[in-house]
């Protein structure tokens, strides 16, 4: 037999690899008489429970001081050796320190004509150190998929027939009621006020979004802005009308193509700035809206990304589903 | 002690804000306000690093008027790390709430101190 084929078996799972090769013998069972292992679990649930009285324990309550005061202690002798390092540092606002060095220089005077972005900060983020960006996006994702696993609310939990069908009925109206003790619903004012505010919050957002690359602002800022917008809407008018725009299904297929092409772009982009290669992405003239070549597109998708993120982590923090 | 102490206030304010938070991350048995203790450590990061990319009397990383010039601009990388801190931060607290309200589903308590005894009793 080959690497390949014991490789596959082994993968498989067909053949011990070690059967007949290393000796072996049957093991025998320990076998306790059950009134003996009724003893030791009796012992054992005592020992735990004298053990874990919090109120009669001495060496708990002896380890809580302690524990208190070396914590006090601890935090102290750490604050006053970081003040100790913080007063040997350079002082602030000074030009003359090792930070500044020639890599803020390279990205300061080279910046507007490698990337386009006037602003520096977006050239620096989404071009020079676009793949740091796109980990962050990545970690955002990966968050609100963990949020989606762990708060999920699973309809019908044991799955079953009458009782349980009624009891399923019951947990979703206990869970109705629960939202609407919580959260505001027809509530006039809040309406009155989303309905001026809303589009004006998500135009904003839009505007930060694209201007990422002129003035202050990017992805990030604009996609937290319009997650607040739409989290207003949501508030105000409840689930049936969000849902009309914005479901999991919708979360899914967003931070899908956003990501995925983040990914190629800049990977295309990487390849070719790797190689020597002209990219063919137009820089365009600095200043303008449509310049800066995939800085633009780049800070859609973070956008984008980053609103369904804020959007999907109130949803599910408030009702566990969409 | 160093010669710059009063004139890095504002780094001193930092470390004295991570101080805080880490105080409360340490003996808070409260989950919740453990992860306040978390955000105010990374708040205290954030002041640290934008404080190191500051230059007195320059402006902000954006390119006015054709001016590209060193002199000009305060340091922009501490700025693309802060902005990398804040996106991570609410990713890791937005975790951290999740994990204390299935906590709290199963145990119904955000007492650490109870969760430990439940979990030692329980014998896991």
């Amino acid at each position: 037999m080959g690497r390949k084929e014991r490789f596959e078996s082994w993968l498989n799972g067909e053949r011990d690899p070690y059967l007949g090769k290393v000796e072996m013998k049957p093991q025998k069972e320990r076998l306790l008489p059950r009134t003996l292992l009724k003893k030791y679990k009796k012992d054992h649930e005592e020992a735990v429970a004298q053990v874990y009285d919090m109120t009669n324990n001495r060496q708990i309550k002896y380890f809580e001081k302690a524990y208190r005061i070396l914590g006090v202690l601890g935090c102290c002798l750490f604050i006053t050796i970081m003040i100790l390092t913080v007063s040997y540092l350079p002082p602030i606002g000074v030009a003359d320190k090792p930070v500044n060095n020639e890599v803020p220089q390279r990205y300061i005077e080279d910046g507007l004509q490698e990337t386009g972005a006037v602003n520096i900060v977006t050239g620096m983020i989404l071009d020079y150190r676009a793949f740091d960006t796109f980990g962050e996006s990545n970690v955002l994702f990966v968050a609100t998929i963990t949020v989606l696993i762990l708060l999920r609310a699973l309809p019908g939990h044991g799955g079953g027939k009458g009782k349980e069908e009624a009891d399923t009925a019951k947990e979703e109206a206990r869970q109705e009621a629960n939202d609407r003790i919580y959260e505001p619903k027809n509530d006039v004012i809040l309406q009155r006020v989303a309905f001026f505010l809303v589009p004006m919050i998500i135009i904003f957002g839009i505007y930060v979004i694209l201007n990422g690359h002129l003035s202050p602002g990017g992805g990030f800022s604009g996609g937290a802005i319009i997650g607040s917008g739409l989290i207003l809407y949501l508030n105000a008018f409840g689930f049936s009308k969000t849902e009309r725009l914005f479901t999991e299904k919708t979360y899914k297929g967003v931070c899908f193509c956003a990501l995925t092409f983040y990914c190629f772009a800049k990977s295309y982009s990487f390849f070719t700035g790797a190689n020597h290669l002209e990219s063919g992405i137009p820089l365009g003239t600095p200043g303008a809206i449509l310049s800066s070549g995939l800085i633009l597109p780049l800070n859609i998708c973070v956008g984008l990304v980053v609103a369904c993120t804020m959007y999907t982590f109130y949803v599910m923090f408030r009702k566990g589903g969409f | 002690m160093g010669a710059n102490l009063i004139a890095n206030y504002g780094e001193t304010v930092a470390m004295i804000l991570f101080g805080i938070g880490f105080f409360n991350l340490l003996l808070q048995r409260n989950l919740i306000k453990k992860i306040i203790g978390l955000n105010i450590m990374d708040t205290a990061v954030y002041l640290f690093l934008a404080l190191k990319g500051y230059i007195a009397g320059r402006s902000a990383p954006i390119v006015a008027d054709g001016v590209q010039e060193v002199e000009a601009y305060i340091n922009p990388i501490p700025s693309g790390l802060v902005l990398t801190g804040i996106v991570v931060s609410v990713s890791v607290s937005a975790l951290m709430l999740s994990l204390t309200i299935r906590l709290y589903r199963r145990y119904h308590t955000l007492d650490l101190d109870q969760i430990t005894v439940r979990l030692k009793k329980e014998g896991l």
